[in-house]
């Protein structure tokens, strides 16, 4: 925009950049907060006027993995690793070939499939829950960690299908048929044309479908009991009130929320796209 | 998906002479497809003709042998109940609320980040954290340590200037689930409608500018109308996303006081009260009113997608 360079604008464009910035530290003043609260002993992380200079100590986060005889949280975060990666997994592997037929050599009316994904979607989650609930009772699935595993690949399928489809229709049409040309197979032109047009596009649709497993509770909660137990459900334990235990709680949001904001960050980029499912590049 | 490529290659003309060999190479076509959409019929589909079915019957999971059809008697309870039609009450107020608040936030803070200035990245980076705490923790955050009316940060900073010391969650229930939601959909919102303004047609601003055009005047002619669709969108799809919120409300209020959506009750009268039938019902009708959002959502990608590929 050139008409920033005169000065009367320059000075209102200062004016402006700095209330992005005041919006910027407004926005992240509860997750420094939770941050300072957690290297907080309890009695500085309970007081008012809060404490801001209180000596900084790993009490909150050894508590929280167990030193102070509460329930361990490993079971409950090696099972989130299990289900969201695993179902990540199944997720690209059902999706990739869909996104293929989609895109690359489409099947007839693939508009009306991709919206079919798309309307899956807007299923609210309670409207399946109970049978859901039920099937697993009578067949012995609760509290089995692999059923939230085909839940969660249920839940992030469709937003894999539509984007995955649009970063595989980026792959030029014609660096295809040249390859074809030159006799190459299709594992070959898979692996050396298509993957590294689409692969970026594809670590962000992992990315994406990690942070949706990863922070899901309604499923889990129902679900799940004490063998399956998920980083979500393990934080709900947080819910009523157990004394000073304000450092704790902030120690273990942030432990439990460290991956998805590795996860995001990472996919930054790409991040708008999936969660408008591919309608926004 | 970039305009010059979104659209997939026409499929390869299928010759008609020879019909078994045309049929198979379609189904070879279409094979890579079918795990995907079995998959997504078998676990989406089939529980909610389920639901659909049990809504129909009166079942109490602790009686299973009253088992018996009642026809629509569910939804005449479910709408006669004075709780239910309350949650249905709240499940909109909760869901407008949060989404034109965070629409609103969101378009000033796309508005300001549009602009070039030290540091934008980081500030970037600092809007788009809240929506990265996982939801749980991001509501115990807000429960615990901000709206706490002894230690929570609230009362801390108000203690500085002398303010009152309300307590947040008793006084205002719905307003404190809804300001930690705006809280998390802002950045969605920002995110979204940031996408938008940097799609707009840079030459026709500039155009507008020489020919005098005041930056209100360009806001309102040529960002606005551009921007509706992009406002359609993020408000249809956080709509989707929060009409089913259950983490806030079951973290926060744990449905007291007033606060428990549609999501909240089903989950309460199958979880707690056993109540299937009632449940099913409950959850019927939250498909309908998603139905009718989802509706509309599927117009405005549809129609941004077409005028994507019709771009190629």
């Amino acid at each position: 925009m050139s008409a920033t360079t005169a000065t009367p604008v320059r000075r209102k464009g200062f004016g402006l950049g700095l209330l992005a910035w005041l919006a910027g530290i407004v926005f992240f003043l509860p997750i420094a907060w939770m941050t300072l609260t957690s290297f907080h002993s309890e009695s500085d992380a309970a007081t008012n006027p809060p404490s801001f200079a209180a000596p900084l100590t790993l009490d909150g986060y050894r508590d929280f993995f167990g030193s102070g005889g509460g329930a361990s949280p490993w079971p409950s975060l090696i099972n989130s690793t299990v289900a969201s990666l695993t179902s990540t997994l199944l997720v690209l592997v059902l999706a990739l070939p869909a996104a293929y037929a989609l895109s690359i050599r489409p099947v007839k009316k693939w508009t009306d499939v991709l919206f079919f994904f798309l309307s899956t979607k807007m299923l609210p989650v309670v409207a399946g829950l109970l049978p859901i609930y039920l099937f697993a009772k009578n067949t012995g699935m609760l509290d089995n960690i692999w059923l939230l595993v085909i839940l969660y690949t249920s839940m992030n399928l469709p937003i894999a299908v539509w984007m995955m489809q649009s970063f595989l229709a980026e792959v030029p049409v014609a660096v295809i048929e040249a390859a074809r040309v030159d006799g190459a197979k299709l594992p070959t032109i898979l692996a050396r044309v298509v993957a590294p047009i689409a692969l970026p596009g594809i670590a962000a649709t992992a990315l994406i479908c990690f942070i949706f497993s990863w922070n899901e509770l309604l499923f889990a909660r129902v679900l799940s009991g004490v063998v399956a137990e998920t980083a979500p459900v393990f934080l709900t334990g947080f819910i009523t009130s157990q004394g000073l235990f304000l450092a704790k709680v902030c120690a273990a949001s942030l432990v439990i929320s460290l991956p998805v904001l590795a996860a995001g960050f990472a996919a930054q980029d790409k991040l708008v796209q999936g969660l408008s499912l591919g309608a926004v590049k | 998906m970039t305009a010059t490529t979104a659209a997939p290659r026409a499929a390869t003309p299928v010759p008609t002479r020879n019909q078994p060999s045309a049929r198979l190479r379609a189904w070879a076509t279409r094979a890579p497809l079918l795990p995907a959409l079995i998959f997504m019929i078998a676990v989406t589909q089939l529980p909610f003709v389920a639901t659909l079915v049990i809504s129909f019957f009166d079942w109490n999971a602790l009686y299973p042998k009253a088992r018996r059809f009642t026809g629509f008697g569910n939804y005449q309870q479910v709408l006669s109940d004075a709780d239910l039609r309350h949650s249905v009450w709240t499940t909109i107020l909760l869901t407008a609320a949060v989404v034109l608040a965070s629409l609103v936030l969101g378009l000033g803070l796309a508005l300001l980040l549009d602009r070039k200035f030290r540091g934008r990245g980081v500030v970037r980076t600092l809007l788009i954290a809240p929506f990265l705490v996982v939801p749980v923790a991001a509501a115990l955050l807000w429960k615990h340590v901000l709206y706490n009316p002894e230690y929570g940060l609230l009362n801390g900073l108000l203690h500085y200037v002398g303010g009152p010391q309300p307590d947040w969650i008793s006084n205002t229930p719905l307003l404190a689930v809804e300001a930690s939601l705006v809280w998390q959909w802002t950045p969605f919102m920002m995110l979204i409608l940031l996408a938008g303004l940097q799609s707009r047609d840079s030459q026709q601003m500039e155009a507008a500018r020489v020919d005098g055009a005041s930056d209100w005047q360009i806001f309102r002619h040529l960002t606005l109308p551009h921007l509706r669709r992009y406002l359609e969108l993020g408000g249809l799809l956080g709509s989707i996303y929060i009409v089913q919120n259950f983490d806030a409300v079951f973290t926060i209020t744990s449905g007291g006081l007033g606060t428990a959506n549609l999501p909240y009750t089903v989950y309460q009268s199958f979880y707690q009260a056993h109540e299937n039938g009632l449940a099913s019902a409950a959850g019927v009708l939250v498909v309908i009113g998603s139905i009718v959002i989802a509706t509309f959502a599927l117009r405005v990608v549809s129609s941004l997608f077409r005028e994507e590929v019709g771009r190629a």
